[in-house]
């Protein structure tokens, strides 16, 4: 049932990406100021969107877990992590490459661009211990617990780094500044990106039962030896 | 009641204990003494400009030794199982966390009242009294922040790694404020206008994380 929804889902998003793609690279016109280079917003924004909210089902899991000690919210926390590191990363290289275009610079140390740095090292901190931590069930409530601190952190390090400085293009979503048919796009490579997301967290998930499923069979293998 | 009085007991006793054996605060402090050393070669000390990133520069070095000290707290509790007994002491696990953060805490302040003249006089700084609530804040951040992960990070392999990657990307709100305030206190500046919002920052900081650590430290300990 869960590999039919895997493969469901992958393909609807990779069909959705294709058409998608289509619209963005030949029927949309060139932006004005920024010329051809201003797609790579049509990933960069819902990559961030995306790691976001993740990052937030992460947390939702880890709380569930804390309270339940169900394994699988473990299981759905660490994978939604994951996947929302990547999405990150996305974002911080699509931004980056725009960046080099657009301000001739590859990096800045705007007050979201550090932001979005410092949450993917948080959760690159999350990702790299919990390998190190044997015991599955301490394994799972140290990592809730991280998530907690770390999603805690997300908003004091965006207003601190915001106060601190500025220089990242306004946001085009709130004032309303985009046209019609490009924040239709965007929202189709919202809704398509999100698709593939789900279908990597879901083979994630599959992956880390697995691992599961191998580690109590360890176990098991020392208690009759 | 019994909370505060196990608090300061905890805290009393680490105290003694470091103070028989000094092996944290040593450490720390000439680990301090060579980030300062070495910061000078990256930085020359005594030009103008270099005034303008003292603030920066006393937070590293206080960030860096800082680990050494909060590695130590729980993992202090190791060689004897003793930290076996301490969750098993009719203790509340607030009580405990604030024992631990008190006194390293205070193990911290010695580090930096040994590195703040030294830093005053190899980067020819005047310090100021209104470096003192930065000061405070500054460190209990660190502390706070730095004795919960060190609870977290206890029992897993490779704790001495993994505690530093942790606690830096968490503290990079309070350690710019820091940093900043700490800088403009040395050029002379008061608590208004901007420096207020980072203070507020700052003191915020110490609240949600202090509140956090404290509502989670029975789940970190206990499971």
């Amino acid at each position: 049932m869960r590999e039919k929804v895997i493969y469901v889902l992958g393909l609807l998003g990779a069909v959705a990406l294709v058409a998608n793609m289509y619209n963005i690279f030949l029927v949309l016109p060139d932006e004005a100021n920024q010329g051809a280079i201003y797609r790579i917003i049509f990933f960069h924004v819902p990559a961030a969107i995306i790691a976001f909210t993740f990052f937030f089902v992460a947390l939702l899991c880890s709380v569930f877990f804390l309270v339940s000690k169900s394994f699988k919210a473990d299981t759905v926390a660490v994978a939604a992590t994951e996947v929302g590191v990547v999405f990150a990363v996305v974002n911080l290289v699509t931004g980056s490459i725009w960046g080099r275009n657009i301000w001739g610079i590859w990096w800045t140390w705007d007050y979201r661009i550090t932001s979005m740095f410092v949450c993917v090292l948080l959760y690159m901190g999350y990702l790299i211990m919990r390998p190190a931590i044997t015991d599955p069930t301490q394994r799972g409530t140290l990592s809730a617990v991280l998530s907690i601190f770390a999603f805690a952190d997300v908003p004091i390090v965006w207003f601190s780094i915001r106060w601190w400085r500025t220089q990242h293009p306004g946001p085009v979503l709130e004032t309303g500044g985009l046209p019609h048919d490009m924040a239709m796009a965007l929202l189709f490579n919202f809704i398509a990106l999100l698709m593939i997301g789900t279908a990597l967290v879901l083979v994630r998930l599959r992956s880390e039962n697995v691992q599961r499923e191998i580690e109590a069979l360890r176990r098991l293998a020392l208690v009759e030896a | 009641m019994i909370g505060v009085r196990a608090a300061i007991a905890i805290a009393r006793k680490d105290l003694r204990s470091e103070l028989r054996s000094k092996e944290a605060t040593n450490a720390a402090i000439s680990f301090a003494l060579v980030i300062l050393l070495i910061l000078s070669f990256a930085f020359e000390p005594t030009e103008e400009e270099t005034h303008a990133i003292a603030g920066g520069l006393l937070w590293i070095v206080f960030a860096f030794s800082g680990t050494l000290i909060l590695n130590r707290t729980f993992a202090r509790e190791l060689q004897n199982d003793t930290l076996e007994a301490l969750i098993a002491a009719p203790v509340p696990g607030w009580a405990l966390f604030l024992g631990k953060a008190a006194s390293s805490f205070a193990m911290m302040a010695v580090v930096e009242v040994v590195a703040l003249p030294v830093f005053a006089i190899f980067y020819s700084v005047n310090l100021v009294w209104s470096l003192v609530p930065v000061l405070l804040l500054g460190t209990w951040a660190l502390v706070v922040v730095g004795v919960a992960f060190s609870a977290l990070t206890v029992n897993v392999q490779l704790r001495e790694v993994m505690l530093p990657l942790l606690i830096y990307p968490t503290l990079v709100p309070a350690l710019i404020a820091s940093m900043i305030l700490t800088g403009n206190m040395l050029d002379g500046q008061t608590f208004a206008g901007d420096n207020l919002t980072w203070l507020r920052l700052l003191v915020g900081f110490d609240i949600i994380y202090t509140s956090l650590a404290v509502a989670l430290i029975d789940i970190v300990l206990v499971g």
